[in-house]
């Protein structure tokens, strides 16, 4: 065991004590586990080197001047293996980053922006609750990339979806099928995908999400999802002449 | 504690150099070296290219044609117009290319927004374009700032990590494909950038009195930075250059603000289900600042997230009485329009959101008129005359009146 001790959690005000915390405390050793599935990711040690205190990745962070975020602190905590630390962050911080990677101007090269990544990562393997909660709303993205290889489709653009946005995306709903129809390059006339996806890509696509692991990893934070995937990949392989 | 402390102070003792292995200093050196020794193999520049030089002074070649386009799900998505511009630009100016059926989006928008993923697997979708790229012959030029972003990371550890190498060849191998890179990750900006000059001698607009600001996109200059293009010329060299160097070879003013750093506010998941952050940093932190210091007469830059952000995050902020209201669009889309291609039939203006029609005005471009065009060829489009429209439309050959 590499962890060192860190103060008790109920006495020190950098911690935000459970009942406020929003999420249930777990043993010591569930958040050291946690911590060694980050460090054991083979970028992890790219990815930290120490710290000069300077805050330049905080001046830089969009998220640290909207959320109650701090890239050095996600760097600094990673560094003194502050695990009651990282744990509350990954309950809470990391899905506050907007992986821009500002944070990479970093003078002593630290990725505080690929760590955050790293334990995203880790928490959505383990169906951390702030992964779940991250992911809500998100199923339908998830489901579009990984079964058409496209993420944003014409169709997203419902009357209702992006309210927010104006008239003119109204306009486009109303519009869809006849405005792709107008576009010039003839692999954009589709509405459900970006681009008209050759069938073949997508068995090679499938193939990629399973022999992987990457289908495995929304087990845990969205078995329904996870299901519906697993069982459409299975069939198209299945058809295409792979055995499952 | 994680840093290594002890090793680096054995090193400081003895006096020996600490390897630093933050950036590669010449990822195509370490390609080529990995492909003499078989591990992969690195797809070569085979047509004419053009010189430019990155951050910390590596000699980049961009390729001017035979191109395999590797469209952005973001732009071919919601915002169609950058796309067809790239290819319109191409087209333009004689170069072939190819459009691919067989290619997935990177995938990386999700993968910055869940993590629903792993490198094994960003790196097997990469690789799985490269090869499908390299089938063809076409050399791959990436249309998407994530994209270009995160095949320049997934190349960095296909670089470092020899077990990454081998659990995707293992992966490639199902695919009955090779593990494939190309000598050089080229964004189309970088395209744009280096054939500055052969776009800017088409010109057929007077843009000299349009004020543009440039958003520079985050993940083109900040993830691997040592890649992007630089030049001392633009900036002082302290800023890439992309985007810019384009402006003033139109003959365009670019007027600076002081926020140039600041991301979009895309945020990748904010985007989608918490864009109150999007909406406010979008318009607080870069188009209100522009607005105030630099008061141009549209925003440039080249990204698919980019773009959207900025453009989109405007009508809820003006519902809030805030000091927005600027056009949005990509580099490509602003050369096309100055090169006298059509607002709707090419620039697809109509997906955007903040008004763009002062700005065609300034250029010189009857906008309604092209509007009325533009729904005579819906016209035919609903009538059945035509299932789609072709580039013969966008460049109005099948005009009653010929050319617009």
């Amino acid at each position: 065991m590499t962890v060192t001790d860190s103060p008790r959690q109920d006495t020190d005000a950098h911690y935000k004590v459970w009942d406020v915390a929003g999420y249930a405390d777990v043993p010591r050793e569930t958040k050291v586990g946690l911590f060694e599935q980050v460090k054991a990711d083979l970028r992890f040690g790219d990815y930290l080197y120490g710290c000069y205190e300077c805050g330049i990745c905080v001046g830089a962070c969009p998220s640290a001047k909207f959320y109650d975020f701090s890239p050095r602190r996600i760097a600094q905590a990673a560094a003194r293996e502050d695990v009651d630390l990282i744990y509350q962050q990954m309950q809470e911080d990391i899905w506050d980053c907007s992986q821009c990677f500002s944070c990479l101007r970093c003078p002593r090269g630290n990725n505080p922006g690929g760590i955050v990544t790293i334990m995203r990562e880790v928490a959505v393997r383990n169906g951390l609750a702030s992964a779940k909660q991250a992911l809500v709303g998100y199923s339908r993205i998830i489901f579009k990339i990984m079964s058409t290889g496209t993420q944003v489709s014409p169709d997203m653009l419902g009357k209702d979806s992006f309210p927010d946005w104006g008239p003119e995306t109204a306009d486009v709903a109303d519009n869809l099928d006849l405005w792709r129809r107008a576009l010039p390059p003839e692999t954009m006339h589709t509405t459900t995908t970006g681009w008209s996806v050759a069938e073949s890509t997508l068995i090679e696509l499938y193939l990629i999400w399973m022999e992987t692991g990457a289908l495995d990893m929304i087990a845990e934070v969205d078995p329904g999802l996870y299901t519906i995937l697993k069982e459409l990949m299975e069939e198209r392989l299945e058809e295409a002449g792979f055995v499952s | 504690m994680t840093i290594p402390v002890a090793a680096l102070r054995r090193a400081k003792a003895a006096e020996e150099p600490v390897a630093d292995r933050r950036a590669l200093e010449d990822p195509r050196a370490e390609l080529l070296e990995l492909e003499r020794q078989g591990e992969l193999i690195v797809q070569r520049i085979d047509r004419e290219a053009i010189s430019v030089t990155t951050k910390y002074g590596r000699e980049k070649r961009i390729q001017k044609s035979h191109l395999w386009h590797h469209k952005s799900c973001g732009q071919c998505g919601h915002i169609p117009g950058y796309s067809t511009s790239i290819f319109w630009l191409m087209r333009k100016l004689g170069y072939d290319y190819h459009d691919p059926h067989d290619q997935t989006s990177c995938t990386g928008w999700n993968y910055y927004a869940s993590a629903t993923s792993n490198p094994a697997a960003q790196a097997a979708v990469a690789v799985r374009n490269f090869a499908a790229a390299y089938e063809t012959g076409y050399f791959p030029l990436i249309h998407c700032g994530t994209s270009y972003g995160h095949y320049k990371e997934v190349r960095e550890e296909l670089i470092r990590y020899p077990e990454l190498r081998a659990q995707v060849r293992a992966v490639m191998a199902k695919l009955g494909k090779p593990l494939v890179v190309p000598e050089e990750i080229v964004h189309y900006s970088e395209w744009v950038h280096a054939l500055r000059g052969e776009i800017a001698a088409k010109l057929v607009r007077d843009v000299s009195g349009i004020v543009v600001s440039v958003h520079p996109a985050c993940h083109y200059h900040k993830v691997v930075p040592g890649d992007a293009i630089y030049d001392p010329d633009i900036y002082g060299g302290q800023r890439t250059a992309v985007v810019t160097g384009l402006v003033e070879a139109l003959g365009a003013t670019v007027h600076d603000y002081s926020t140039w750093f600041d991301c979009c506010g895309f945020g990748f998941r904010h985007i989608l289900v918490q864009r109150d952050f999007s909406r406010s940093f979008a318009t607080l932190r870069k188009i209100e600042v522009m607005k105030e210091e630099a008061n141009p007469d549209v925003v440039l830059t080249h990204d698919t997230g980019c773009v959207t952000t900025l453009d989109k995050s405007q009508f809820a902020a003006r519902a809030h009485g805030r000091n927005v209201g600027l056009p949005v669009m990509s580099d490509a889309q602003f050369a096309a329009l100055a090169l006298g291609a059509h607002p709707y039939r090419v620039c697809q203006l109509h997906w955007h959101s903040a008004d763009y029609r002062p700005l065609l005005e300034k250029m010189g471009i009857d906008w309604e008129r092209a509007w009325a065009e533009f729904q005579s060829d819906l016209r035919r489009l609903e009538s059945g005359e035509k299932r789609y429209l072709d580039w013969d439309d966008a460049d109005g050959l099948n005009d009653d009146n010929g050319p617009h």
